[in-house]
């Protein structure tokens, strides 16, 4: 991580927040040039994600999704790696649903089947980042690299699988067939109605309440216990992380472990919560976009939740730009998103330099400080 | 010291081959060249030394136009010249051997010297002309290559050759040569130094950077000393001798000399029995270094940089194992089979002061609270069980601040945003207030003022007097010598001897360190040699 020069308070907000504004600016440009306005579309764009009816259900549901997947990347990274596998570990993830759910499913009591496929998604997630762990630790193999080849096998294990022996019978379809009764996560929309407030149906179950839960838990990790201390150190010097006796090569292999069983647990999300069955590609690019919103969030899971929320409100918003006009099609949407993701992933340190001269020129120089 | 040995030009004599005048460089608040002027006689071998981070390198590649000199002048053959970029230096005749070789392993011998300077015709009449060329210029210099060889298959003393005809083929009249030997060796060596010799037959200059000083002895016509970037030295290689050469190296009289009273040594707390250590290309750093060091002394180890005092620091704290060899704290023996855990050797009541502050000591981009329970942080003080408390490590960070006088005493601060010595004051801080048993303390005043420097030698003694045993490894012989009970001198990873303190001086510690053992030393060598061998002794009578 570059240790900025800024106020934290201008890392935090600010920079983000010019960020979107630049690419919410070309976009517009884009619109315009397709001859609608902008304005117009960045209203139904809002009123899609938080206003139309289950709108903010859906908005909520994909922004769960990213949290996983974005915690996932984050924890990695205060070590200084770069999990880009975020899409085979979440897959995996949806396989160890997959294996307890369809073995336990009406065996075992239904609320024993979830909480077991829950830990069955988190464990195969990260025995999937275990793995370029091991690799990166022991023999010097590219994280980046033995990431991105994991993504494509964990996709062909999933299509060899439901294509195969997990196929279900009597159709056409590579996915499993559907979990016993009771193995699915309460929808939001389900308990609030029962409780008397009367909500839209929309997918979002309590795997947000779960997401939420792992963001508390990794910042304790990170910021409050022996073990996060010691995984900043070694992402910040390995040197000294040796020197401390810290083991280095195992904080890695642990890392990998823990942010892996992160982005499985996405598939909690989608399989439990929606799908009730493991079909293919459930996975769509969250892992992908968990990058981003990585980065866009500084790595901290309060920024992780905002980050989060954004590209739920794009994905759903989104959708009802492609649902309300004509010359709006999806990939117009998927072009929007692309342009968040660069310029506040890939470009999201643009703009530093500028800001550091501004608060430089305007704040008293730090001295060094010596003694 | 001499320093206007070459300086006689007047009008009418002939212009040197590199002038330098007053080449300053700063990288941020380091003063990598201060004001350096050096004259190079034509043909002749010139050589530039000076430990790491001197500034030789700075100023050869300022020569070489990597980099621009903050103020200054080049003169080549008495004209002024500027380089914004090798490309012009080249072009001005002046060739660099670097110390890692710039090749391209896959291409051949021939292909590698071409590279860059293929000329405008098609490849292949380039390749032709170069090879004619090429054969010319090995005959004349006796730089033998098979041209058609796969480069990463030729043993490295022939790619350095390579490296050589490169600079050669370009018209280099001036080649540099950046710690050559290295990498070689000693046959290969002297087939270098052969080539070297035939080239000054032939009128080329060389500048030798290097830090060994018997290539120095054995191949410079004149020799140039640097140290914390000035040129502190210059002379003839035949008016001089390797001790003299070593203090002007190391020597510094800047220090506050204070006169400490002599340690009460106890029991045996650490002993080092044969440790060895060996990289990956079997390079041995560290050759059967054995010692004890006893409770209630500090025994310094005295020698140039890179003898093998930071490999023997790694090892006893656990960061590197030893390939042959043990050492033992109490009843604990650590060797290659059982190597040492640097946290479980922290249990065990050693601390380590590092010689790299900022890569190791600390954690730059951490808070000062943060680096001050750096591999202390599973004190039970510091937090329950696995969870730690911020506050609470902030506040034993301000009672470390307050007890050495760390400016200024906010935990909140980074790391970085100290100064050097109040960086290394937290990390000795850090490291005492343990109340270890060994402390190990690798260069602890480097790049501290003078202030801090009292504090930090008057802490040791300190410490020393309460019973802690201190191996205090520095390349401070002015540090060494006010500090320590005994000290062992090291070269070229060996023990070259051990004296006591009142019988050491700075001369006698200076041959030592150019690797002549004197009589005192090897006498008390000798009777160091490990009980091993009287107990075998014993057995065959």
């Amino acid at each position: 991580m570059q240790t900025s020069r800024l106020p934290a308070y201008v890392d935090i907000l600010i920079i983000p927040f010019l960020n979107l504004l630049t690419a919410l600016f070309v976009a517009g440009i884009i619109i315009a040039i397709i001859g609608e306005n902008p304005f117009t579309a960045l209203s139904v764009m809002l009123k899609g994600a938080f206003i139309y009816k289950g709108g903010l259900g859906y908005t909520l549901f994909y922004t769960t999704n990213f949290i996983f997947t974005g915690l996932a990347v984050a924890v990695a990274f205060h070590a200084m790696l770069f999990n880009i596998g975020g899409e085979g570990q979440a897959a995996m993830g949806g396989l160890g649903i997959g294996l307890v759910a369809l073995s336990l499913g009406g065996v075992i009591p239904a609320p024993f089947v979830i909480l077991l496929a829950i830990l069955g998604s988190a464990l195969f997630g990260a025995f999937w980042g275990v793995i370029p762990g091991y690799l990166q630790a022991k023999r010097g193999s590219h994280i980046v690299i033995t990431t991105i080849m994991f993504n494509f096998i964990a996709s062909s294990i999933l299509i060899w699988l439901l294509a195969g022996m997990l196929m279900a019978p009597n159709q056409m379809s590579p996915e499993t067939v559907s979990f016993a009764d009771g193995v699915m996560l309460f929808k939001i929309h389900e308990i609030l109605n029962s409780m008397g407030f009367y909500v839209a149906r929309s997918p979002l179950n309590i795997s947000f309440a779960l997401a939420l839960l792992c963001c508390f838990a990794v910042w304790v990790l990170i910021w409050r216990t022996r073990l996060g201390y010691r995984i900043r150190a070694t992402g910040f010097s390995t040197k000294a992380s040796t020197y401390a006796g810290y083991r280095p090569e195992w904080i890695i292999i642990l890392v990998m472990a823990i942010s892996g069983g992160l982005a499985g647990m996405m598939a909690v999300n989608e399989i439990l919560g929606v799908q009730h069955r493991v079909i293919l590609n459930f996975t769509s690019g969250y892992g992908f976009t968990g990058i981003a919103v990585a980065l866009m969030g500084r790595n901290h899971p309060v920024g992780i939740i905002f980050a989060s929320l954004l590209f739920g409100a794009l994905y759903q918003g989104g959708a009802e730009l492609d649902f309300e006009f004509q010359t709006i099609t999806r990939d117009m949407v998927v072009m929007i998103q692309g342009l968040i993701i660069l310029f506040s992933g890939a470009l999201a340190y643009m703009f530093n330099p500028i800001l550091e001269r501004f608060f430089s020129a305007n704040t008293p120089q730090k001295e060094m400080l010596d003694g | 010291m001499s320093l206007n040995i070459t300086k006689q030009n007047g009008g009418d004599s002939p212009p040197f081959a590199v002038s330098l005048k007053d080449i300053c460089k700063s990288f941020g608040p380091v003063r990598a060249n201060a004001s350096i002027s050096l004259d190079v006689l034509s043909g002749t071998i010139h050589g530039i030394i000076g430990e790491n981070g001197a500034g030789k390198s700075t100023l050869m590649s300022i020569l070489y136009g990597f980099y621009q000199p903050d103020s200054g002048q080049i003169e080549l053959d008495g004209i002024s010249s500027a380089f914004r970029q090798p490309s012009e230096a080249i072009a001005m005749g002046i060739g660099m051997v670097h110390q890692h070789f710039m090749l391209v392993p896959n291409f051949t011998a021939l292909e590698n010297i071409i590279l860059g300077a293929e000329g405008q015709k098609g490849l292949k009449t380039g390749l032709q002309l170069a090879r004619e060329k090429l054969q010319e210029l090995s005959q004349i210099y006796g730089l033998e290559v098979e041209l058609d060889s796969i480069t990463e298959e030729l043993p490295v003393g022939i790619q350095q050759r390579i490296e050589i005809l490169k600079a050669l083929y370009r018209g280099a009249r001036v080649l540099i040569l950046d710690e050559p030997t290295g990498v070689l060796t000693p046959q290969e060596t002297d087939q270098l130094f052969e080539i070297l010799k035939a080239l000054k037959s032939e009128g080329v200059t060389i500048l030798l950077i290097t830090h060994k000083l018997h290539e120095v002895m054995a191949i410079t016509d004149v020799v140039s000393v640097m140290r914390q970037g000035k040129l502190v030295a210059h002379t003839k290689t035949n008016e001089t001798s390797p001790e003299w050469l070593a203090e002007q190296m190391v020597g510094r009289s800047v220090l506050v000399n204070s006169e400490f009273a002599p340690g009460k040594p106890d029991k045996i707390a650490l002993s080092a029995h044969n440790l060895c250590v060996s990289d990956k290309r079997g390079f041995n750093s560290l050759k059967s270094v054995s010692f004890e060091l006893r409770e209630g002394e500090i025994l310094g180890v005295a020698g140039i940089a890179g003898n093998g005092q930071s490999e023997l620091l790694s090892v006893l704290s656990g960061i590197i194992k030893p390939a042959i060899g043990a050492f033992s704290i109490g009843e604990y023996l650590f060797n290659s089979s059982q190597p040492a855990d640097p946290a479980f050797l922290r249990q065990l009541g050693i601390a380590h002061v590092p010689e790299d502050r900022h890569a190791e000591g600390l954690i730059l981009q951490f808070h000062a609270f943060e680096s001050s329970v750096l591999g202390y942080e599973t004190n039970s003080k510091l937090g329950r069980n696995l969870l730690t408390d911020p506050n609470i490590i902030k506040e034993h960070c301000s009672e470390l601040m307050n007890s050495f006088d760390v400016r200024p005493p906010n935990p909140k601060l980074l790391s970085s945003q100290f100064s050097g010595g109040n960086q290394q004051k937290l990390v000795l801080a850090r490291e005492i207030s343990s109340m270890p048993k060994v402390l190990l303390v690798g260069q602890p005043t480097r790049g501290v003022d003078i202030g801090a420097i009292e504090f930090i030698h008057n802490t040791l003694i300190k410490m020393r007097d309460r019973g802690c045993a201190i191996l205090l490894v520095s390349v401070e012989l002015e540090e060494i010598l006010s500090l320590s009970d005994r000290i062992m001198v090291m070269n070229a990873g060996e023990v070259v001897g051990t004296v006591d303190k009142l019988d050491a001086t700075k001369s006698m510690l200076g041959k030592m360190m150019a690797g002549i053992a004197t009589d005192a030393a090897s006498a008390s060598s000798a009777l160091n040699i490990p009980e091993l061998t009287s107990a075998g002794l014993k057995g065959g009578v």
